[in-house]
């Protein structure tokens, strides 16, 4: 049990480390796909305009002051609003964005299941209706139809 | 119960598709509202102006459009990283000395923009005509502004007179425009002139 934690714990610090070290020190390539160009409203990494190369230049010197993923991502809000973010922030009334998306697959997933389950109990019921009850040796009769076809090819085979 | 669960989670679902639907609606109503406003100037019709309330580009507090009602106001909305904004820039602070007098506001509207920068630009240009910062730039979609620079006049009633000036203006579409909507010109139809980034 002990060696368990230890591992999982191990696996948590070793998950942790990158994105700790990308919050520190963050790279221009980074914070260039989690921004949005104002004017072409593009990622920053594909944008060629003016605006965005002002952005570039405004991030390297934040980076260079030593500034944290956060509040460089803070400063870009604070210049152009929280639209200059790819990925709206995970608090308020913006987490709906994240937490919908699995909440609609959640319930699509159970809806989907249930429709499943119902649709094959209710083919299992058909067959065995139209199979009919079982015969006096114990085994179910075959379709009337199918019986009719198996007693004439019977008839055939030995005419 | 079986039946009641049903119904519940069609009314929901119906609620939820109905929300995303008034949303989508809502969204591009806001959007065609503001083509509507460049068309309808285009054909000369004075439309209301939308209505705006930014903050002072120096900080020292708001602006809105409609405490401006009475006074004749050019919009022109800029950004310190456009090229053409920079040559306009002398032809607008020329025209806030000579009209101001006379009930006229020049008013900027820096949008997409660094605080800094525009600060910098108005140091620069030594503009004296109060700015406003719309950094996420939620105004350009109320006015279908397209590029920058772009200039627009509102007369004394809060209407959308004359010409929507894209790409610099010029010193004799400033004089005329400005006499129309302070109510000194004649009513012109309304025109597009072309140019800006």
């Amino acid at each position: 049990m002990t060696r368990r934690l230890a591992v999982a714990l191990l696996a948590a610090l070793v998950l942790a480390a990158p994105a700790l070290a990308s919050e520190q020190h963050p790279t221009l390539a980074e914070l260039e796909g989690e921004v949005y160009c104002p004017t072409c409203k593009t990622l920053l990494a594909i944008s060629n305009a003016p605006i965005a190369e002002r952005m570039r230049e405004f991030i390297r010197a934040r980076i260079d002051a030593g500034d944290t993923k956060s509040e460089i991502r803070d400063a870009l809000v604070a210049e152009f609003g929280e639209a200059v973010l790819a990925a709206p922030p995970k608090e308020g009334f913006n987490l709906l964005a994240w937490v919908l998306p699995f909440a609609g697959l959640a319930v699509a997933g159970v809806v989907v299941g249930l429709l499943a389950w119902r649709w094959t109990r209710s083919g299992r019921g058909a067959r065995s209706s139209r199979q009919g009850e079982p015969s006096l040796d114990g085994h179910r009769r075959l379709d009337p139809e199918v019986e009719r076809r198996l007693d004439e090819e019977l008839a055939r085979f030995d005419g | 119960m079986a039946r009641r669960g049903k119904l519940v989670l069609q009314i929901a679902a119906v609620c939820v598709v109905g929300l995303l639907l008034a949303l989508l609606g809502w969204r591009l109503a806001s959007r065609q509202a503001g083509q509507n406003v460049a068309a309808g100037v285009e054909r000369g019709e004075a439309p209301a102006a939308p209505d705006f309330t930014l903050e002072e580009l120096d900080g020292t507090g708001e602006i809105s459009l409609a405490e401006l009602r009475g006074k004749a106001v050019v919009i022109n909305f800029w950004a310190s990283w456009c090229v053409p904004c920079r040559e306009e820039a002398p032809r607008l602070q020329a025209a806030w000395e000579k009209w101001q007098d006379e009930g006229v506001v020049v008013l900027g509207i820096n949008a997409q923009d660094f605080v800094g920068d525009a600060r910098t630009f108005v140091a620069r240009y030594g503009l004296t005509y109060p700015n406003v910062h719309d950094g996420p730039g939620s105004t350009l979609g109320r006015f279908g502004v397209t590029g920058f620079p772009e200039t627009w006049f509102v007369d004394r009633e809060g209407r959308l007179v004359g010409a929507r000036i894209q790409g610099p203006v010029s010193e004799q579409e400033l004089e005329e425009n400005i006499r129309l909507a302070a109510g000194s010109g004649e009513q012109a139809a309304g025109t597009v002139t072309e140019g800006g980034s």
